[in-house]
């Protein structure tokens, strides 16, 4: 069904002994973090909170792409309702901003329980039977969660809700800035757990599933435990990264909550950058969303989405492994990549 | 007390209507889901592309929606045919279609919808016909026929697939293709043509539904999502295999989009089919005519 190749870096990392897998994981982190303070200082040195903004948009959907691959890319089992978890994030933020006032920093582990809720209530419902009836279930939850918010007048209804920015802290600058940290971090850390499950026992079950779920049953894989895991966690990271998304945006509707955008792209980035490894989401994410920024602000938002959806549809039918796929299979045909590895090695 | 009940009246005739539209929206999900085992969440998009396809006939040419749908059917039934035939070697042939294939349909919906919302706009598009209008009167009950035409010309379809089915030999070739296509490799049959044949059928069925939708109501192109919580209800509360079910089951939601649209507000409708879908999933994944 999916290809072995992630699975085989995988094992891979787990052949390496303790004391040098340390050694990596602490040279992943210097990385990470000389990246992150390279970006943060590009986007200060651009001086316009524009930057900031669109950075925002790519990793919000680093984090989107990367919990849809939780349970899309591991277990296999696709879920159509992104927007609808993530509009759970939004709405949940609307309504704290309404009635209690909690700071962001608050809204965003709440809203993140409420779509785990969700999740786990669809999944229970659906997820015993074949993985199609789940993905059916999901988009037709989106359709349900949306006719819902359009009738309820309290955030706003279908004329949408204007949410005033509070003062931002000092040690943040613009009140963008600090959007744009909130969701750096969130990014940092879903890619975390992301990597995390893929390597624990959750992670190998799930990819026990996604391979045959009758024969991982009969081995003794707990498959509707470990499913309904990975649905709860996968919905509540994109709750989480929904919850900021009213602050970001200032005024929020039914339509842009539950945008197609949002339920494209996330099923678009992890199938384009690879679904079963954890950087493929995030390589795809972070190629597709620096292109959409540039084509949306270029040429038109419509055509940007046209554009995903051709790219979708020609990487699954050509490229079924996406770029991670496609790259193990050049490095292991003997090509130039292959031995530029090797003499490393 | 009588108005009440003239009121929960009208309520169910104009579901029963609606559900003859639904009924051949639904008929080509039974095809290909039920049928040949291909998720094609993309079929709400042919209906929408149908019903643009009518628009553009109406105003460029003045053609009635229904000679429309005649026009458009037989070329929808290649497109089809084309179409399985990628998914086929793209996806099936290798045993990929679960994820990918979901995906891939998942994909074509969209590109569906951005063309069209490219080529037309976004506004509501609407037909010219001599039907949309006149009302006719049965007993105490008004009907528009606006709601009529759509109704008898779906269940028409519904019926003229299942005499397809029962009585010709290709017909009985989908059948036998759904129940078991390496038994009908070993008598002779080639399961892939028989597949292509039939998921033809399929989007030749949505392309015809989506000129009845454009005579029921305005059209804009973002309206097939409604449609897909819709058509997946209908088939899998039906029975998924059976055409019988699937009338049936189209009835049902009608009637109850219907009267939920008269004493809560049309806002409300969407959600009837997904609670539908729910109950049949937890309840009886097997729906009410399974076999």
């Amino acid at each position: 069904m999916t290809a072995p190749l992630p699975r085989n870096v995988l094992q891979a990392a787990e052949a390496i002994p303790a004391g040098s897998r340390a050694a990596r994981l602490a040279g992943i982190i210097l990385a990470g973090l000389v990246l992150v303070g390279l970006t943060v200082g590009l986007l200060d040195w651009t001086g316009t909170d524009y930057a900031y903004l669109a950075a925002y948009t790519v990793l919000q959907f680093v984090v989107l792409a990367t919990a849809w691959n939780i349970l899309g890319g591991y277990a296999g089992y696709v879920n159509f309702g992104t927007a609808a978890f993530f509009a759970i994030g939004c709405y949940t933020t609307v309504v704290i901003y309404k009635t209690i006032q909690l700071p962001l920093l608050l809204a965003i582990p709440i809203g993140g329980l409420m779509a785990g809720i969700v999740g786990f209530g669809t999944g229970y419902l659906t997820l015993r039977l074949r993985g199609v009836f789940f993905s059916i279930a999901t988009l037709a939850l989106a359709v349900l969660l949306q006719t819902l918010v359009v009738n309820w007048t309290f955030v706003g209804g279908a004329r949408g809700v204007y949410v005033l920015r509070p003062e931002a802290l000092s040690i943040f600058g613009s009140y963008t800035r600090f959007l744009f940290i909130v969701m750096l971090a969130l990014a940092i850390g879903s890619v975390l757990i992301a990597r995390m499950v893929a390597n624990s026992w959750l992670g190998r079950g799930l990819a026990a599933i996604r391979d045959d779920e009758t024969a991982a049953e009969c081995c003794g894989v707990p498959g509707l435990r470990l499913k309904l895991i990975a649905t709860t966690l996968s919905g509540a990271l994109m709750g989480m990264a929904g919850a900021p998304f009213p602050y970001f945006i200032t005024y929020v509707d039914p339509g842009t909550a539950f945008s197609l955008s949002v339920a494209v792209n996330s099923i678009a980035m992890p199938l384009i950058g690879g679904t079963g490894h954890w950087i493929g989401p995030v390589l795809g994410a972070l190629l597709l969303g620096s292109v959409q920024q540039v084509i949306t602000v270029t040429v038109s938002s419509a055509l940007n989405l046209m554009i995903v959806g051709i790219l979708l549809v020609v990487f699954v039918a050509v490229a079924p492994n996406g770029i991670v796929g496609a790259w193990k299979r050049l490095s292991e045909r003997g090509s130039w990549i292959h031995r530029l590895l090797r003499r490393r090695a | 007390m009588g108005a009440d009940l003239q009121l929960l009246l009208d309520a169910v005739v104009s579901g029963v209507m609606v559900g003859g539209f639904y009924a051949a929206a639904a008929v080509g999900i039974t095809i290909a889901f039920g049928l040949l085992d291909i998720v094609n969440i993309a079929h709400p998009g042919f209906i929408v592309a149908g019903a643009f396809i009518a628009y553009w006939l109406n105003v460029t040419f003045g053609l009635d929606p229904l000679l429309s749908a005649a026009i458009a059917a037989p070329l929808s039934f290649f497109v089809g045919r084309l179409l399985y035939r990628n998914y086929y070697l793209a996806f099936e042939k290798h045993g990929e279609e679960s994820l990918q294939g979901l995906a891939f349909f998942f994909g074509i919906l969209f590109i569906v919808e951005v063309a069209l919302l490219l080529v037309f706009g976004v506004d509501y598009r609407f037909v010219e016909a001599p039907y949309i209008g006149p009302t006719v009167s049965l007993g105490s009950v008004t009907v528009a026929t606006r709601l009529l035409v759509p109704l008898l010309v779906g269940l028409s379809v519904v019926a003229a697939i299942q005499v397809y089915l029962k009585y010709t030999f290709v017909g009985r070739t989908i059948l036998a293709v759904s129940q078991d296509p390496g038994a009908l490799r070993l008598v002779g049959g080639d399961p892939v043509w028989t597949k292509e044949i039939a998921f033809g059928l399929s989007i030749a069925t949505a392309v015809i539904a989506g000129c009845l939708l454009i005579i029921i109501q305005a059209v804009e192109p973002s309206i097939g999502r409604e449609y897909i919580g819709r058509v997946f209800a209908i088939c899998v509360l039906g029975g998924m295999m059976s055409l019988t079910g699937t009338v049936v089951a189209s009835m049902i939601l009608g009637i109850a989009e219907s009267i939920t649209t008269i004493y809560f507000g049309p806002s409300w409708a969407p959600a009837v089919s997904f609670g539908f879908l729910l109950i049949a999933l937890t309840v009886r994944p097997s729906g009410i005519f399974s076999r």
